[in-house]
């Protein structure tokens, strides 16, 4: 069983360019009927046939949860990654169909929050797109703070602040503009959550300065998905189904078991959720661990890998798989 | 000694541990009895959190036993009440007006800590965030389980309601809602046949 | 075929009784001549036509009667039903969930028509016919939770999920096999199991949390629990526990046949869309046990699980002073032939009891 997750067959009704880097896919049932509603900060697994290779990558849902006739979501061009966001800018047409997984949320908002402080840098920013309707159709309280380059790359800027001119306040890196984050926290009123979505700079110093501050843990929230890095490639025996098999340069070892027909367990595909841990049977080189998962002790131990995002180097490795 | 080793138990069973400094802002301390040892354990280790403390102290039967070297750790604020009860509108003014970062210690009885960690999370302090040490005495807070009175200071198993009057025993399972042990019937299926009562922890 | 609905009742006179379809469909929870705890997890997704497991909620004859006792203990004890504040989304979530499955399983019983957040529900069993606008709780004479769960059978618990724990935060709990939700509400998982005993330590709840946090949307699971019961009492709450306890005291060898019930539990799991909680319904099946023999197969392994189960699970679930009548009265039905594995009655198959 895949990770528990059910697919749907979906027909791209709209590519729009939103910015330089960002492109914006609407997908519609393509049996015409109506999809799932969803909670904000999920996520889908969007499932790119390219040639020979299969890519799954997870993209936040940016629309209204509550809009059943349509998903959205928002990419953005990565001209050093491996190929997925360069696929969904350059082939993805209206028009195409494609598969996608049910939504997932590794990232929801705590409901009994007293207030829902927001903080998003960059495309970091979709899950909170959601968030902020569900929060408005059920008069939830948040305050959202967006720290993007300039005004050019600001995605969804315009929008936001139009419709909610005294609960966003967005920081421009090029006018210098940045979130005073010690007097942002300091002040906010018992049972305020923070939400933190952005590159991992961003989310290691919010988190820092919440805990200084004397935060409890349960009240900060964040979301990072990790893009499988590329690398050497390396040479895996799975031992439960007995092959060998190769993970190429630009693949991720989970996308290489699952391309030789070996079902393995997966829900973020981003280092975060660890579904695909995976117990080492046996290994002589050294591990490229890229999770948020497993412990320090665990990575060292050598016994544990999440091949969602992390890589090998060395002469063998065997996997309970 | 005020102290108490509780035996293990089930999960639900609140455990208790020691009392430390941590980073904040504001402190707030919440004590009845011989929970003072431990604010005054507190303060020794970190002299510094006085100034940006509010102590709340309950004193019950210890008197006057301990207020006096309270007052000389010179918090910023410290409050003597007559009763928790009396002192709950307090509590609530001061969490409404206050901000992410406080700090709360709870020590002394069950009772008192139980209650004063619901004012706490009520206002959205997430419990495993409070601290808590036991000091002082074991008995405990009781929810009868079929007429929902509470029986407060419950020291013997099996005891009699206060309010339906059935007999019951006094199980660990442990409510943070109501800041209550569970109380069941004991002799539901065998009227009458009530077995006597026992000092708790005996 | 269209349900007929029994009249009956599950106290007083004590008038509940199976049909032999009820009997052939019973969810016996037993696949192996012992029991132990386990996980024993599987997809909901259907089963066998005409068996519990085919719908997403089960619909049976004791339907009508099971409301109209839930609405009894309501009247008595308004806190069987309770849901903390920020659950109300994921009451809507249930209602959704409920009245869409009950319309497109049992067209014949229930219709759902919606414009937009203008619904149109239909009970036709229990002669309901309400409009109400969809996530506008002052449209509903309940809140939406207590609004359809007074109209399903079974018990619910929805959990809240954050922090790697799910957190029972509301519940509509009448049918339950001794546990209080007044008491148990705002618990998280290991919080609210604390009392079960060996499991425990067993990682049973530690390995069941892990799967229940990853049960999505789209992929519901379902596994079955039991107890026994004397009498077919739905309402074992701790809260009347002083009124029907003193019922265990009532059997004999002439009526434990008629009196004492295996009682089973389908317990099922979904993700809640909008919210992201997840409902766990807890489905109530009770049957005598002079029924159960009547299934060669349920009857040897009825006698055998019983005789053979450890002394804390039987005080746990609260048949240790009984077991000796209980175990006494199966015997005449185990002839100590071996019995296939898994759950079905296997009528064509299994041998008919040995004199």
């Amino acid at each position: 069983m895949s990770a528990g997750t059910t697919k749907l067959a979906v027909t791209v009704t709209e590519v729009t360019p939103v910015n330089e880097l960002v492109t914006r896919f609407r997908f519609e049932r393509t049996d015409g009927g109506l999809l799932p509603t969803f909670s904000g900060g999920a996520h889908t697994v969007v499932e790119m046939k390219d040639g020979d290779i299969t890519r799954l990558n997870p993209y936040s849902l940016m629309s209204d949860p509550m809009d059943q006739s349509a998903y959205t979501i928002s990419v953005r061009r990565d001209d050093e990654g491996r190929g997925g966001s360069l696929f969904m800018h350059q082939k993805v047409k209206p028009g195409d169909q494609m598969v996608i997984s049910y939504p997932v949320n590794l990232f929801a908002l705590d409901l009994r929050a007293k207030k829902h402080l927001m903080i998003a840098g960059g495309i970091g920013i979709t899950p909170f797109l959601a968030q902020i309707k569900q929060l408005a159709a059920t008069n939830g309280r948040f305050e959202l703070h967006y720290a993007c380059r300039n005004p050019a790359l600001g995605s969804y800027v315009d929008e936001l602040t139009a419709a909610h001119p005294n609960n966003v306040h967005v920081y421009f890196d090029d006018q210098k503009q940045a979130i005073d984050l010690e007097n942002l926290l300091d002040g906010q009123p018992l049972g305020t959550h923070i939400y933190v979505c952005g590159p991992k700079g961003m989310i290691d110093w919010v988190c820092a300065k919440a805990r200084d501050l004397g935060w409890p843990r349960e009240a900060i929230h964040y979301e990072e998905f990790l893009a499988p890095q590329s690398g050497k490639p390396f040479e895996v025996k799975l031992a439960v189904s007995n092959k060998v098999i190769t993970v190429g340069e630009h693949q991720s070892l989970l996308e290489a078991i699952e391309a030789a027909g070996v079902d393995a367990p997966y829900l973020c595909r981003g280092g975060a959720c660890g579904q695909c841990e995976t117990a080492v049977i046996g290994y002589d080189g050294k591990f490229l661990h890229h999770d948020h998962w497993l412990e320090d002790d665990e990575k060292a131990s050598g016994k544990k890998i999440m091949p969602c995002v992390s890589r090998f180097e060395g002469k063998t490795l065997v996997l309970d798989r | 000694m005020s102290t108490f080793d509780f035996p293990p138990s089930i999960t639900s069973r609140p455990t208790y541990g020691t009392l430390e400094p941590r980073a904040g802002k504001f402190h707030l301390m919440i004590a009845d009895a011989e929970g003072a040892e431990a604010i005054l354990r507190l303060a020794e280790a970190d002299p510094s959190l006085m100034g940006k403390s509010h102590i709340m102290y309950i004193p019950g039967e210890t008197g006057d036993r301990f207020t006096a070297k309270l007052e000389a750790l010179a918090p910023k604020q410290l409050y003597v009440g007559p009763s928790y009860t009396a002192a709950v509108p307090r509590l609530r003014r001061i969490l409404q007006d206050a901000h992410m970062g406080l700090q709360v210690y709870l020590t002394g009885t069950e009772g008192l800590m139980g209650q004063a960690m619901l004012e706490a999370t009520t206002a959205g302090i997430p419990h495993t965030a409070i601290q808590t040490e036991h000091r002082g005495s074991v008995a405990r807070r009781m929810q009868c389980v079929h007429c929902k009175g509470i029986t407060e200071n419950v020291i013997t198993d099996p005891f009699k309601c206060s309010h339906c009057g059935l007999n019951l025993f006094v199980r660990d399972h442990y409510s943070r809602r109501l800041a209550a042990f569970q109380a069941v019937c004991i002799d539901a299926e065998d009227p009458g046949n009530v077995p006597p009562s026992v000092e708790l922890y005996t | 075929m269209t349900i007929q609905f029994n009249d009956e009742t599950f106290r007083g006179d004590y008038t509940f009784r199976n049909s032999q379809w009820a009997i052939d469909r019973f969810p016996f929870p037993f696949h192996e001549d012992s029991y132990m705890y386990s996980v024993n997890m599987e997809q909901h997704q259907g089963g066998p036509k005409g068996s519990v497991y085919e719908k997403r909620f089960d619909v049976d004859e004791h339907y009508v009667s099971e409301m109209k006792d839930r609405a009894i203990v309501l009247a008595e004890d308004p806190l069987r039903c309770q849901s903390l504040p920020h659950m109300t989304l994921a009451g809507w979530d249930l209602l959704e969930l409920i009245m869409v499955s009950k319309s497109e399983d049992y067209p014949d019983l229930f219709e759902l028509h919606r414009d937009g957040n203008d619904w149109h529900w239909i009970n036709k069993p229990m002669g309901i016919d309400q409009r109400f606008t969809f996530m506008d709780e002052t449209t509903l004479p309940y809140g939406p939770m207590e609004y359809i769960t007074r109209q399903t059978q079974g018990d619910f618990a929805v959990l809240d999920q954050r922090d790697d724990n799910l957190w029972m935060d509301a519940g509509m709990v009448t049918t339950q096999a001794d546990w209080s939700l007044d008491f148990d509400i705002g618990m998280n998982f290991f919080e609210w199991h604390a009392p079960v005993p060996k499991a425990h330590e067993m990682g049973i709840f530690v390995r069941a949390l892990k799967f229940l946090l990853n049960v999505q949307q789209g992929s519901p699971a379902r596994r079955l629990n039991w107890t026994m019961t004397v009498n077919p009492l739905l309402d074992t709450s701790p809260e009347n526990y002083h009124k029907w306890g003193v019922q265990k005291t009532t059997l004999t060898p002439e009526n434990v046949g008629e009196k004492q019930f295996l009682r089973v539990e389908l317990q099922t799991f979904f993700r809640l869309p909008r919210s992201n909680a997840l409902v766990f319904p807890i489905r109530c099946y009770l049957i005598a046990l002079e029924d159960v023999v009547t299934v060669p197969k349920w009857g040897r392994r009825l006698h055998r699980v019983l005789r053979d189960i450890p002394v804390e699970l039987a005080t746990y679930k609260g048949f240790i002073d009984n077991r000796p009548l209980i175990v006494d009265y199966l015997s005449k039905f185990d002839d100590g032939l071996p019995t296939s594995d898994g759950i079905w009655p296997e009528k064509d198959t299994e041998p008919p009891l040995q004199a």
